[in-house]
């Protein structure tokens, strides 16, 4: 700190305004740069929330809100009594678990075995190819499974009828979606998910393996006795964000994977709101849909990262 | 050291290539298979002789897709959409990047805050409507740019990566020289993010090639809706036979899976063709975002 600057600073400390003053003019063009983003979120990130007021309000959109009456929890009552409510409830969580348990190790072998492979070429090409599934859009993925899997013209069925196999329903009969939608999301995001692992594995200190080398351990040994222990904390803090994230649901997966066949399984929040709302126009029941499912999820990722940082990880929030 | 490798551990190498070998054919096989019939003959797509190889090879089903003037139409929009999107999600990501990157800011521990907290709740699909229905956004192309382009998670990536990878002493030497914050900005710090901004583009822009919700939710008007959600229609709204299908074949079943494979390939061309040469950089770019700042 110059002497000019602690002279300056003494002199406006005489102040807090003095020194707000001080500080903005110095940093005048960092307090610029931020006013677009500040103002971006404050418009379509906070201001929305005073919207949440519509899951208290007899909502009418000719009144507006001002004109709306308020009735308390009737909405939330009238939600908790839905059973189509229920049933998405339950869905989101299925689906969500499903993929947990089914997604969330995948990577991990996979990252494990592709650390494995010695061969520069061999790595890079099937690396390319692991990625490219998360570049896709749903409506594309989607669009490629009913390629491969409907009943009649999907090539799979056409394979096994032709082996004198009945057709399977992969993706018209409710079981069986269920299976397809978890094998799909793998599909989707398995390749994707090692690079984190990956890159927790090149931080492992390379003298690790060399001295277990020395003393004789093989590649299984290894793998269990170094890699893994190194990336556990990289698991937790990711196992710890997905349970955060159990509640969400968002709307493309299921809605481009769905078909009028499934929807038993394949109505999760994000589709029901989506259906209650702003088809239908019941924007009360819709927002104090979100509303539960907002606050939900807010408590789990709290809980998450107050289970990380007792684990002693550094947290997510 | 090399040590003479055994048997048992050549069999398990053996395995372990076999197995990325078959996960990866997995991840690209149902591509190639909708590559291929997108190029072959309607008659051959009919009787369902194609799998990987395609028969009698001709282009017939993308001089229907490129053929369809709506379809046309909403590609030349779904990229200038893109592209747009895409500058300004990196200008404001910068802007904001940059000033919470610099330890001198005041307040910005409250500012990151402002912008981090955004990553854990949302209002939900309805108050975002009527707050778009009520600044007037609705059915334009501004409501598919605006909401979305100031995106935390890539500030935080950015942030972390100025913070970290950028030396404090030569932002220092910069300010002796006189240069005000603008000037670092432009001339120290952006052209040593480089890789960074790669990878941040690309997010900005595959999320925005990708992505329907937001036109599903807020779009009418035929001209404004992007390719993804156009495909949507085309390809699964009917379940079997997208409406562009039947017109081209006139209801027939062979050229509807033709066009309909044309039409995948056509949407997912540009990515296919432009990721593999950032992949260098994306891997960065996901690395630093998970190390959290």
């Amino acid at each position: 700190m110059s002497k000019k600057e602690i002279e300056l600073r003494a002199r406006s400390q005489r102040s807090i305004l003095g020194s707000i003053w001080y500080y903005f003019k110095r940093d005048w063009q960092l307090y610029v740069l931020l006013v677009i983003p500040l103002a971006l979120v404050i418009v379509f990130k906070f201001l929305p929330l005073a919207g949440l007021s519509i899951a208290f309000l007899d909502y009418k959109p000719i009144k507006g809100f001002a004109g709306s009456e308020f009735i308390g929890m009737e909405v939330f009552k009238k939600v908790f009594q839905s059973r189509d409510f229920y049933i998405a409830l339950k869905n989101t969580l299925i689906l969500n678990i499903l993929d947990l348990i089914v997604g969330f190790p995948a990577p991990i072998i996979l990252a494990i075995f592709l650390n494995e492979i010695r061969c520069k070429w061999f790595k890079r090409t099937t690396q390319t190819i692991l990625y490219l599934p998360h570049f896709l859009s749903w409506v594309i993925i989607a669009g490629l499974a009913y390629q491969l899997f409907s009943p009649d013209t999907g090539y799979l069925n056409v394979l096994i009828t032709r082996m004198g196999g009945q057709s399977v329903p992969f993706l018209t009969e409710k079981w069986h979606w269920l299976v397809m939608y978890i094998l799909i999301g793998v599909w989707q995001g398995m390749g994707w998910g090692t690079i984190i692992y990956l890159a927790a594995i090149t931080g492992i200190d390379a003298e690790l393996y060399e001295a277990a080398t020395v003393d004789g351990a093989g590649r299984w040994r290894k793998i269990w006795n170094i890699t893994l222990p190194c990336l556990k904390s990289t698991i937790v803090v990711m196992l710890i964000m997905s349970l955060g994230r159990i509640m969400g649901s968002s709307l493309e997966r299921p809605y481009t994977l769905s078909n009028p066949m499934v929807t038993q399984f394949s109505d999760v929040i994000a589709t029901y709101v989506y259906r209650v709302g702003l088809q239908n126009s019941q924007y009360n029941v819709a927002t104090a849909v979100g509303f539960f499912q907002s606050l939900v999820g807010v408590i789990l990722v709290l809980l998450a990262d107050k289970a990380a940082k007792f684990m002693g990880e550094d947290g997510i929030v | 050291m090399k040590i003479k490798k055994s048997p048992l551990d050549l069999i398990a190498d053996v395995l372990i290539y076999a197995f990325i070998a078959l996960v990866a054919i997995i991840c690209i096989i149902p591509f190639i298979h909708v590559a291929a019939m997108s190029i072959s003959g309607d008659a051959d797509v009919y009787a369902n002789n194609v799998f990987l190889i395609p028969k009698h090879v001709n282009l017939n089903a993308y001089k229907t897709v490129l053929g369809d003037p709506s379809m046309m139409r909403s590609l030349i929009f779904t990229v200038i959409l893109t592209v747009v999107f895409t500058v300004l999600g990196m200008m404001v990501t910068i802007c904001s990047a940059y000033a919470l990157s610099r330890p001198k800011l005041k307040g910005r521990h409250i500012i990151s805050t402002i912008f981090l907290m955004t990553m854990y709740f949302s209002a939900g699909t309805i108050p975002d409507y009527l707050l778009m229905d009520s600044l007037n956004l609705l059915d334009t192309a501004a409501v598919l740019v605006l909401p979305l382009i100031f995106s935390a998670y890539n500030m935080i990536i950015l942030r972390t990566f100025m913070q970290n990878s950028i030396p404090e002493s030569l932002i220092e030497a910069a300010e002796l020289d006189g240069c005000d914050d603008f000037r670092i900005l432009v001339q120290v710090v952006l052209p040593l993010s480089k890789p960074v901004l790669a990878t941040l583009a690309l997010f900005y822009a595959v999320g925005r090639w990708n992505s329907f919700t937001d036109a599903l939710y807020f779009i009418q008007s035929d001209n404004l809706k992007p390719l993804q959600l156009k495909l949507y229609n085309l390809v699964n709204a009917s379940g079997s036979t997208g409406a562009l299908a039947q017109e081209a074949g006139g209801g027939q079943q062979q050229a509807a899976e033709v066009v309909k494979s044309a039409t995948i390939m056509f949407a997912t061309l540009p990515i296919v063709v432009i990721y593999p040469f950032l992949q260098k950089y994306f891997v960065t770019g996901v690395m630093i975002g998970a190390v959290k700042g």
